[in-house]
């Protein structure tokens, strides 16, 4: 009897075990769960702490407000250098603006000035002097001439300059090299290369044809700039342009004016001679 | 707000013109011209100016004597006085500031340069 308890006995204590370890398996199955869980909880919370930190709360109402407030006031600190970076953009167009005006009076001033000096004079020498002038002190020529066109011989001669003698130019025909050919055709002439011009009487820098509508008087020819002035700006191509024009104008105006006046003094001489 | 006499001397109309025209544009400006030196010394003793334009190559009186005879006038010994050249007078411009010329504008003038030189000379803003 004894030895058929002893016999049961280990099996018994075996199965006793077995239970023992699956419980302890359970439990520890149980553990991992809620580990687990927690686990999940944690990272749950993580996320909210981040977005609440992202979204600048702490939970608190005062800090909460007063982080609104912040962010209130960096969005208008953000407007308000936006205004600022515009307001700069708007004043360098401002400064450029006023460049550009002060450029345009420039030119309006010297063209104005210009203008009123041709018809200021019906004295032919004058005219001629304010030509000169207008050439020297508002585009800048050191070596320039006036040329008219003598319409009896169709030959252009030199009747006034600056910087060269009258005789050392040649009489040029109508049609004769650039000059005549400017003369002849009207149209402004300009040299491609002023740096490394060498003067030459022919071949001018610059061409200007003194024209009354379509009909040429002479020619403006520039052979040498001021040292300072390397190229023409806007401002002397409106000249060069005034000068066509109003240049002839007052020139042939002069022109007529002292024919007149000689004429009128033959007549008082002759109705003086008839009277007496 | 303050007045300001200045005198322009240049035998070039064109060229007077053209400064007296720069600047009229600056308020409180009266401008007085003068054809040449002598002409200029006359006004400069009926008058007091507080700037003086001049161009240095004029007949009769040339623009450096003038600066010269303002110089050593009391009256007018620290006025500023703006000189009008050509880039190559660069001997006539120095013997001008040497003299006593406060400085210059070569030409072709531009309008902006006689504005600016008044107003630096007379402290405008």
């Amino acid at each position: 009897m004894m030895d058929r308890e002893d016999e049961r006995g280990p099996a018994k204590r075996a199965e006793e075990f077995l239970q023992v370890f699956k419980k302890g398996a359970e439990f520890t199955q149980e553990i991992l769960k809620d580990n687990e869980r927690l686990r999940y909880q944690i990272l749950e919370l993580e996320e909210r702490l981040k977005l609440r930190e992202d979204m600048g709360g702490t939970g608190d109402s005062v800090s909460d407000k007063l982080l609104e407030r912040i962010q209130a006031l960096e969005k208008e600190k953000k407007e308000i250098l936006e205004r600022i970076l515009h307001v700069e953009a708007e004043n360098v167009d401002f400064a450029n603006r006023y460049v550009e005006v002060e450029s345009e009076n420039n030119m309006l001033a010297n063209l104005y000035i210009a203008s009123y000096q041709l018809h200021s004079t019906l004295d032919f020498r004058e005219v001629l002097q304010v030509i000169t002038e207008i050439i020297i002190n508002l585009i800048g020529a050191e070596e320039f001439a006036i040329m008219l066109l003598d319409e009896k011989t169709n030959k252009l001669q030199a009747m006034a300059g600056e910087g060269l003698e009258l005789n050392e130019l040649p009489t040029i025909g109508l049609g004769e090299g650039v000059i005549g050919q400017m003369a002849k055709t009207g149209e402004n002439y300009f040299i491609d290369d002023m740096e490394n011009y060498v003067r030459d009487f022919a071949h001018p820098i610059v061409c200007i044809p003194l024209k009354i509508k379509e009909h040429v008087i002479g020619v403006i020819v520039i052979y040498k700039l001021l040292t300072q002035k390397s190229r023409f700006a806007e401002v002397d191509y409106e000249l060069f342009t005034l000068l066509a024009g109003h240049a002839a104008t007052a020139i042939f105006s002069s022109k007529l004016y002292s024919e007149s006046e000689r004429k009128l003094s033959t007549i008082q001489g002759f109705i003086e001679l008839l009277t007496k | 707000m303050s007045t300001y006499k200045v005198l322009v001397v240049e035998d070039s109309p064109t060229m007077r013109q053209l400064i007296v025209f720069a600047l009229k544009r600056i308020r409180g400006f009266t401008i007085i011209e003068a054809n040449d030196g002598v002409d200029g010394l006359k006004k400069l003793s009926s008058d007091k100016f507080d700037l003086i334009f001049t161009d240095i190559n004029m007949p009769i009186m040339d623009g450096l004597k003038l600066v010269s005879l303002v110089r050593n006038d009391p009256g007018y010994k620290n006025v500023p006085i703006v000189i009008i050249t050509t880039e190559g007078a660069s001997e006539d411009r120095e013997r001008a500031l040497a003299l006593g010329a406060n400085d210059y504008i070569t030409k072709p003038i531009q309008t902006i340069k006689i504005i600016d030189a008044a107003k630096r000379l007379l402290n405008l803003s």
